[in-house]
């Protein structure tokens, strides 16, 4: 196989595919884990002000009192790849270019130099958070092969792209299908991993908040 | 498998639900629960991280309930639940557990890891995995009628030592009385002041209330050892007693587990809403004070700081009533580090002072609680919780700390002006 046909089938049937499984798999994951329900509170409820569960959806993303200091990197590390992984995924020209052909959705795209620039702090970011998985003893032993290969599975991507951007390596054609590929097996993993808490998390904070909202405990 | 885990394991994937399964798929295992968890902080050991506390229920989640872990079981590909790892598991779960709820105050993804382990306590206890100390409770608060072994005979005793030390008559079995009280056995046997405190309040804001000879105890140690049936039968005695006598407000005991188990727990656990209130004394206190019908007098000097019971304040919403009604008589009132929402465990909630097996570890967790003393150096501590204050006056002791404990309650009684007549009388 040419690199070219490498990157024709990765465009085509290798992402028809890919977005094929992650759509069924997320409708299929959310389903699985929302329709087992729970019980109605029958306790009679206390009502305080900002104690909701749509309040902790957006609390949460900030550090409770006296946590950043416990934990600076895996707060600030935190931020910085999640911003940056969203400037590269949808304010990068190309991207956006495909995003419209398969939704007919897109918007302005951010300066290639800033995208660029934001790939490779998320890159360091990534880095520095690995090393904090390793180094802190609660992390380290929590972690299983799943945490390392999610780890992987998003920063391949990242340096795929940006290493074809670079012309680093191997020609362009062949690093731009290794690119393709990696966020196809991210794209594939993602509802069926921890990375799916993309989409649980927000139900998550939610029944927090809203359990706790009913005792008047904004959390 | 033994008849024992069958049940276990049948009541474990009774208990998960949506919320459940939607924080084992939220966990990125970022480890910041353990910086939470007073046992993580205190032992630097990192299998007391909370998450991993959960570990057997999330891969019971797993094998029931999800595709891929079901076609892993079918395969072969996964671990069962055993006796042996859940018998290892009961330290996570109960000893280095107390409910207090501070992991799941920090979690960033947002689970209620707390919310978890109460609902795996079910599966322990249902298995036989539950602590000698907290089943004992439970037996005797099922058989006897509390935790602690105290009859009515004792509540009758202390009643006539209130009665005589205050002049002041306990009502007991009274029909349409406003108020319920119902007490801690830890209030009957060690901290009989609380009864007195109770009294002088009622009587200076002119309220009727009774004790129930049927249910005058308040703690459910059927919440802590995570059995819903026990639980069940234990707060249908105080819902029994309520509704027989006809009271507006049942009133929670300085104990925080209690008022859990009345307050949000209750009605769940007897399948229908109260047609009575309930609440915690504190709050009962601030009321009084708000509507002008609880006067004091004068003020504490010496410094005092207020330990937060996690059930009251973190698990129970009443944050501000206490620092309130703590200004109201003490002049030199400071707050520790953390103080309020995010306040640490005192070590002993959750049925963990039950656990004889588990103090030495307790003693280590408490460390926690001596560095926010360490940081104010209080002359003495105020509490609302008689567990708490029973377990900090043992650690303090234990690390020779010279800092006496007292609880609210009787704080605010010790201001009410002496000749104060009730209202009308």
């Amino acid at each position: 196989m040419t690199d070219l046909q490498f990157l024709t089938w990765v465009r085509g049937p290798g992402l028809d595919i890919a977005v094929g499984i992650f759509l069924l798999g997320v409708l299929w994951r959310l389903f699985e884990i929302y329709s087992l329900g729970r019980s109605k509170d029958l306790s009679a409820p206390r009502r305080t002000p900002g104690a909701s569960g749509l309040h902790t959806v957006f609390r949460r993303s900030l550090p409770p009192p006296g946590m950043l200091k416990c934990s600076p990197v895996s707060y600030l590390g935190g931020y910085i790849f999640h911003i940056g992984l969203a400037i590269v995924v949808f304010g990068f020209a190309p991207h956006i270019l495909l995003i419209r052909n398969l939704t007919g959705l897109s918007w302005p795209a951010l300066p290639s130099q800033f995208v660029d620039l934001a790939a490779v702090v998320t890159m360091a970011a990534m880095t520095v958070m690995l090393a904090d998985r390793i180094n802190k003893p609660a992390k380290r032993f929590l972690s299983t092969f799943e945490d390392w290969f999610t780890w992987a599975a998003t920063f391949l991507p990242v340096l795929t792209g940006w290493m074809a951007v670079q012309h680093l390596l191997l020609p362009y054609t062949a690093m731009l299908a290794l690119h393709i590929l990696s966020v196809e097996i991210l794209l594939i993993v993602l509802p069926f991993t921890k990375l799916f808490h993309a989409f649980t998390l927000f139900g998550s904070r939610w029944y927090n908040g809203k359990v706790n909202g009913h005792r008047g405990v904004p959390v | 498998m033994s008849a024992s885990l069958e049940k276990g394991i049948r009541v474990l994937k009774a208990v998960i639900d949506a919320p459940i399964a939607s924080y084992f798929n939220s966990c990125v295992h970022c480890g910041l629960c353990a910086e939470a968890c007073l046992f993580y902080t205190e032992t630097g050991d990192p299998k007391y991280t909370p998450i991993h506390k959960l570990e057997p229920l999330r891969r019971i989640y797993e094998q029931e309930y999800t595709l891929l872990g079901r076609l892993k079981k079918i395969v072969g590909l996964s671990k069962a639940v055993t006796d042996d790892e859940l018998d290892q598991w009961q330290e996570l779960v109960y000893n280095s557990c107390t409910l207090c709820g501070r992991c799941s105050a920090v979690c960033p993804v947002g689970n209620d890891i707390v919310y978890m382990v109460r609902k795996f306590r079910e599966g322990m206890a249902a298995s036989g995995h539950a602590p000698e100390g907290i089943k004992s409770a439970v037996n005797r608060t099922v058989t006897i009628g509390s935790p602690m072994g105290v009859k009515l005979p004792a509540v009758l005793a202390q009643m006539k030592h209130v009665e005589a030390d205050y002049g002041i008559p306990i009502p007991l079995d009274v029909e349409d009385a406003e108020y319920m009280v119902v007490l801690s056995s830890m209030e009957i046997i060690n901290f009989p002041e609380y009864l007195g405190a109770v009294a002088r309040i009622m009587q200076q804001a002119g309220k009727t209330w009774t004790l129930c000879s049927t249910a005058f105890e308040a703690t459910n140690a059927g919440i802590q050892i995570g059995n819903s049936d026990l639980a069940r039968v234990i707060v249908s005695r105080i819902v029994e007693g309520a509704e027989k006598f006809k009271v507006k407000t049942v009133i929670s005991p300085e104990c925080g587990h209690a008022y859990t188990a009345l307050r949000w727990e209750g009605a769940n656990l007897i399948g229908r809403p109260f047609s009575f209130e309930v609440q915690h004394i504190v709050e009962v206190l601030d009321e009084f004070q708000r509507q002008g019908w609880l006067r004091t007098e004068g003020f504490e000097t010496d410094k005092l700081t207020f330990h937060d019971p996690c059930q009251l304040v973190r698990r129970g919403g009443v944050i501000r009533q206490p620092r309130t009604l703590m200004r109201s008589v003490a002049q030199n009132f400071v707050e520790m580090p953390d103080a309020g929402y995010m306040n640490w465990c005192c070590g002993g909630g959750g049925g963990a002072s039950a656990i004889e097996e588990g103090e030495a570890l307790r003693l280590e967790a408490f460390k926690k609680k001596k560095t926010q003393f360490d940081a104010v150096k209080p002359d003495r501590v105020v509490t609302a919780c008689a567990n708490c204050r029973i377990v900090l006056e043992e650690s303090l002791e234990h690390y020779r700390m010279d800092i006496p404990v007292i609880g609210l309650t009787e704080l605010i009684a010790e201001h009410i002006p002496e000749r104060n007549k009730p209202e009308g009388a």
